[in-house]
């Protein structure tokens, strides 16, 4: 029996909103625990079983499917549908979000084991509202809908960061994540409003009709796809809006995986990846996404340098990484990107999960608090090492092609500029990647030898680093449980695959044609990079060839910096406390004793008068003779006068 | 079956009220099931208009007329179009969820509950009727009961008085529930005495011969006299709706009101001056309403942004909420101004989802004030572990207010920057839009000091219990409402449309 890709993508799509429903519901369930947890896990599993038979299905045909049904009616028509989209790229992503997922909801078993029934239940449901409407942006028809999801997975985002509400940092980080991405959805928003004046529709398959057939209005476009661009930058963590990612590494690293390295993240450069045609009217929107990306892929690869958080680094190297998928956005090749993403997606998640075992077993996320942990924990080092080789782009594994080619993108392109600078961000990828390799993995163990005294000695918040998750952990260090070690392997072996797949034969997927050739010297040099890379990391941190302390002296001034994050959090804090706040206890005040205090003027000279007046009540009748007498006179002259 | 569906609904409250005046003082229990009976008859008839109210043939339906003064013209008229449907729907939801929320009032319960159902039949009163002069009746019925209510069951607070006009707020005794109350009733008397002006001129245009809302809206008035009672109605009711800079009342009123009373209030109470401007300014004056909408539009964009900001300064927890009302009904007003379909709607919408999240806010304030003893925001923290389902009902009204999609406040707000940019003045969609960010700003900052965090370590709130039996009614209701409106928004939508489209014609017709 054949089945209809968009039914089996709508089977897919309402799976885990069935989950979240259920688990949003009905509290007892839900507050159980482990039943809700396995429910949630089996709806994940329908979902990414659906998707793939959606994808099969659709591969045989490249005509989109639609589902619609009428959401907002207005003037007698509809003014907003909600729907399904099945077409290749969508089918691709609801892939990889319905399988990251489904492994993030397996792993969290294992990870959150110590987590009471309630509050697993609780993590569940947010994980279910999360997988929903993350499918729902991804199938999206329209931009609205693609705005509404856009929102509800920052929620989720939200939500989850701050799954540890009580921890200080966690409900800090969460406020600043929604914040900082609702800057960019103002934008975004903005954007949709203005879309919608100038083409009179939300609907994605509508509007590439008329931008092909040249009838959509150009002028104001560019402020149009701009605002698309801000809110994309946002969710995407580009410059500046980076500072959120970093911050939201307070949730627990499953969920880092997840919704902050290989879904919600990549909404933004989905966005553009779906619109591609529309900014393509736009090219000189498109010169500020590439050079922004450029930038930004840069920053975080700095950044990512030193940086002694194992999450972190990785989250800077998710941002370092949005910069390179928006730079080939950004070149006009957005197919190159959103490869990238895929790739991204796979590997990335990996790393997260395989950082995620690490620090389950050695309850810390500081990289110079670990070390020679390859011995104890082989697959978990094997997988990580996996990962990183994709990071790095080395043939043969995930990233590989996918890099090369938005290398290609950028020469392609004609961006000279920002073709250097990543080229610069690639050699400093390898480079702090294996930087956390060898230091947390490989070289003198930090751990072993110390590892019973710290958790006793240490208290779990001491200084910057934080404990992932509270509470000590099991002081002998192995191998995740296999609720943990499936997904990790998976991963990776779906990484290999990709990037052995990719290396040998080809592009995998029919939406990464060759779209460009790439010069012969590119391959070389960026693997080469890639290698210097990893050879400094190896000298410094390994053999100690290059004494670490002197290599960061020579670049004290940025090393400085860096350690300062560039000041750019120092700008956000300076806006909102300073600015923000000031300004605003001004109006409050305002409010209270001008335009309230005017008021409160009124009714007190109305008292005052009353009391005034009052006094010539006297009582005495000669008072009031003399009253009436002078007012009769008053009068008299009155009409004489006139 | 020819039931008069809408006085029942209108009156049934005011038999309770008389019920309960009746009842003995020593069955408080009584007095508040009957409260609950009298409301939950309203909320059937309403529900039962509202579904059976008919959309193709619009209008206004379930007329019901009969002379009261035949003289002056003045008679009981009656009838129901898509908006009011909406509204009454959403004054008997929120009366039937403030019943619930002000089950522990200790003393006085009987009149307070009567007072209060009183209140409720003059705001039903106002959105039924069709005869100008029975409108005001039931208008000032609305207004006035809230004194007693305020002034005997509310809370004080203290503010400083300081500023070049310290000398006044000490003489009128700011921060004191009485002075709350006589602020709130004397603005608001203040304000219905031009709504009387405005309506009289047009009686008197009229030839003196009818208060008929439909006659009058037959009748072609002169330019001038229009502009000159838009104004009066756009003053009237927009000290009602918190236009600034006449907004002052509502942070007091409402920060010093009871639970029930501020969720009335500002739930339904600031939508009746919206509906008035919206019904009787634009609806008998078209011309009017097209020459003062910048005017409209503008003081709306002040009313969002100024509000969000004013929210944002704000430690007391009441007056954030009141405060965020004040930036609501600036949306309320701005897609009114707008003149377009879209931004009208999204104003009507508006007017129903900030009512039922605000309604949601002040159950919620009440509860943790009556559990916590404190409204002082950035004294409590870590409420969350404490009171896990209060804490998720605020998130919700929260991310409702700040426009989160699946939530009402998003459909009302996106369409109404959709009708800003369509309208004359494109502009007014980043006033809006500000306004909405801020709100996330505030919103969040509120949620975060109170709810997250480590648990205080202030004696005073340890081991505070989350909410019990029937406040959970109240807030299970208003929630349920919230998410409902947002998920399926032709709910309303279509009915909102219905009316609408009319009142446009009229307007860009011309």
């Amino acid at each position: 029996m054949r089945t209809d890709p968009g039914t089996l993508a709508l089977v897919s799509l309402l799976l885990p909103l069935a989950s979240f429903f259920v688990l949003a519901i009905v509290a007892p369930f839900r507050r159980l625990g482990r039943p809700a947890a396995y429910f949630s896990v089996l709806c994940a599993t329908g979902a990414f079983a659906a998707a793939v038979m959606a994808w099969l299905a659709q591969g045989e045909s490249t005509i989109p499917t639609l589902h619609l049904w009428e959401w907002l009616p207005g003037q007698g028509k509809s003014l907003a549908t909600v729907g399904v989209l099945v077409d290749p790229d969508s089918t691709v992503m609801l892939m990889l979000v319905t399988l990251v997922a489904l492994l993030v909801q397996v792993y969290s078993l294992g990870y959150l084991h110590e987590e009471p029934p309630k509050g697993l239940g609780r993590y569940y449901t947010y994980q279910s509202l999360f997988a929903f409407s993350m499918m729902g942006l991804v199938l999206s028809p329209n931009l609205l809908q693609l705005f509404m999801c856009w929102e509800l997975v920052g929620l989720c985002s939200y939500l989850l960061i701050g799954f540890w509400y009580p921890k200080p940092e966690a409900a800090r980080a969460a406020v600043k994540a929604f914040w900082t991405t609702k800057l960019g959805d103002v934008g975004f928003l903005i954007g949709i409003v203005l879309l919608w004046r100038s083409a009179g529709t939300f609907d994605l398959t509508e509007l590439h009709a008329m931008v092909q057939s040249s009838t959509l209005p150009l002028a104001g476009l560019s402020i149009i796809t701009f605002c698309i661009y801000l809110g994309a930058a946002g969710k995407s963590a580009q410059f500046p809006f980076h500072v959120w990612l970093p911050d939201a590494m307070e949730g627990p690293t499953p969920v880092s995986a997840l919704i902050h390295a290989a879904t919600m993240v990549t909404a933004g450069v989905y966005l553009l990846h779906r619109t591609s045609w529309l900014f393509a009217l736009t090219p000189d929107v498109l010169l500020i996404v590439a050079w922004v990306g450029a930038f930004t892929a840069l920053l975080a690869a700095v950044l990512a340098c030193v940086q002694d958080d194992i999450k972190r680094v990785l989250a800077y190297s998710t941002v370092s990484q949005l910069g390179y998928m928006m730079a080939a956005i950004g070149a006009g090749f957005s197919a190159a990107g959103f490869f990238h993403l895929l790739t991204h997606g796979l590997f990335k998640a990996l790393l997260f999960l395989g950082a995620g075992a690490v620090i389950h077993a050695v309850g810390t996320n500081d990289i110079s608090k670990m070390g020679g942990l390859a011995r104890k924990m082989p697959i978990t080092a094997i997988v990580f090492l996996i990962g990183t080789l994709s990071l790095a782009g080395i043939p043969f594994f995930g990233g590989y092609l996918s890099k090369e080619e938005i290398l290609g993108a950028m020469w392609a392109g004609g961006l000279p500029g920002p073709f250097a600078v990543l080229m610069l961000v690639a050699f400093l990828t390898a480079f702090y990647m294996f930087r956390v390799v060898f230091l947390a993995f490989y070289g003198p163990s930090h751990v072993a030898a110390s590892h019973g005294e710290l958790v006793m000695t240490t208290p779990p918040d001491e200084g910057k680093i934080v404990h992932d998750q509270p509470g000590p952990h099991s002081s002998h260090l192995h191998d995740p449980p296999a609720s943990m070690l499936l997904p990790l392997l998976t991963l990776a072996a779906l990484a290999m695959f990709v990037g052995i797949y990719s290396t040998l034969i080809g592009p995998l997927l029919p939406a990464e044609a060759a779209e460009h050739a790439a010069p012969g010297w590119l391959t070389p040099s960026a693997v080469g990079v890639a290698v210097v890379g990893i050879l400094l990391a190896w000298l410094t941190y390994q053999r100690r060839t290059i004494n670490p302390e002197s290599l960061a002296s020579a670049f004290g001034p940025i090393r400085t910096a860096a350690l300062a994050k560039f000041w750019v959090d120092d700008a956000f804090i300076f806006v909102y406390e300073r600015v923000l706040l000031t300004f605003a206890r001004v109006v409050g005040w305002t409010d209270r004793y001008i335009v309230d205090g005017v008021l409160n003027m009124v009714s007190a000279w109305t008292l005052t008068a009353g009391d005034d007046l009052r006094t010539i009540q006297t009582g005495k009748a000669q008072d009031y003779v003399y009253g009436v007498a002078v007012g009769v006179l008053a009068l008299i002259l009155w009409m004489k006068l006139s | 079956m020819n039931l008069p569906l809408l006085s029942i609904m209108t009156w049934a409250p005011f038999v309770a009220a008389l019920i309960i005046m009746f009842l003995g003082r020593r069955s408080p229990l009584l007095v508040r099931w009957t409260a609950v009976l009298g409301a939950f008859v309203s909320l059937v008839a309403s529900l039962y208009v509202y579904w059976a109210y008919d959309r193709v043939a619009a209008g206004f339906q379930f007329g019901e007329k009969f002379a009261l003064v035949p003289s002056l013209g003045i008679s009981y008229e009656l009838g129901l179009d898509g908006m009011s449907a909406l509204m009454v729907l959403l004054t008997s939801i929120i009366i039937f969820a403030g019943a619930f929320a002000s089950w522990t009032v200790k003393e006085r319960g009987q009149e307070f509950y009567a007072l209060l159902l009183l209140l409720v039949t003059g705001v039903y009163g106002v959105f039924v009727s069709l005869d100008l002069f029975v409108f005001f009746l039931f208008y000032e019925i609305a207004v006035l009961p809230m004194y007693l209510l305020i002034g005997i069951w509310g809370s004080s607070g203290y503010v400083k008085p300081q500023g070049i006009f310290g000398w006044a707020m000490g003489r009128t005794g700011v921060g004191t529930k009485e002075y709350a109350a006589m602020k709130l009733t004397l603005y608001l008397l203040f304000g219905s005495a031009f709504i009387l002006v405005g309506i009289l001129a047009l009686y008197v245009a009229n030839g003196s011969r009818s208060f008929s809302f439909l006659d009058f809206q037959a009748m072609n008035i002169d330019p001038t006299l229009q502009s000159w009672v838009f104004l009066a109605f756009y003053i009237g009711f927009g000290i009602l709706a918190a236009i600034w800079p006449f907004h002052t009342w509502s942070p007091d009123g409402h920060a010093s009101a009871p639970t029930a009373v501020s969720m009335l209030h500002a739930g339904v109470l600031m939508k009746l001056g919206a509906y008035g401007v919206v019904r009787l300014g634009m609806g008998l004056l078209p011309d009017a309403s097209v020459e003062w909408a910048w005017l409209v539009g503008a003081i709306a964009c002040i009313n969002i942004v100024y509000g969000a900001l004013s929210a944002l300064a704000q430690t007391d927890l009441k007056y954030v909420i009141a405060y965020s009302s004040v930036s609501h009904m600036g949306v309320v007003m701005l897609g009114a101004a707008t003149l377009t379909q879209t931004g009208l709607n999204g104003s009507v919408f508006q007017m129903f989802a900030h009512g039922i999240m605000t309604g949601l806010f002040f159950a919620l304030v009440g509860l943790v004030y009556e559990k916590s003893h404190s409204r002082e925001i950035f004294k409590m923290g870590g409420f969350g572990t404490m009171m896990p389902g209060i804490a998720t009902a605020f998130t919700i009204a929260g991310l409702s207010s700040l426009g989160l999609p699946a939530t009402a406040g998003f459909v009302a707000e996106f369409l109404t920057f959709l009708g800003a940019w369509s309208s004359a003045h494109p502009w007014w969609l980043f006033p809006g839009v500000i306004g909405a960010l801020l709100t996330s700003i505030y919103v969040l900052r509120v949620t975060k000091a109170i709810f997250w965090g480590p648990p205080s370590t202030d004696p005073h709130f340890q081991n505070l219990p989350d909410a019990v039996g029937t406040e959970w009614a109240a807030l299970g209701i208003l929630v349920f409402v919230l998410v409902l409106f947002g998920v399926v928004p032709s709910l309303a939508i279509a009915p909102i449309d219905t009316a609408t489209m009319p009142l446009l014609m009229r307007l860009t017709g011309r």
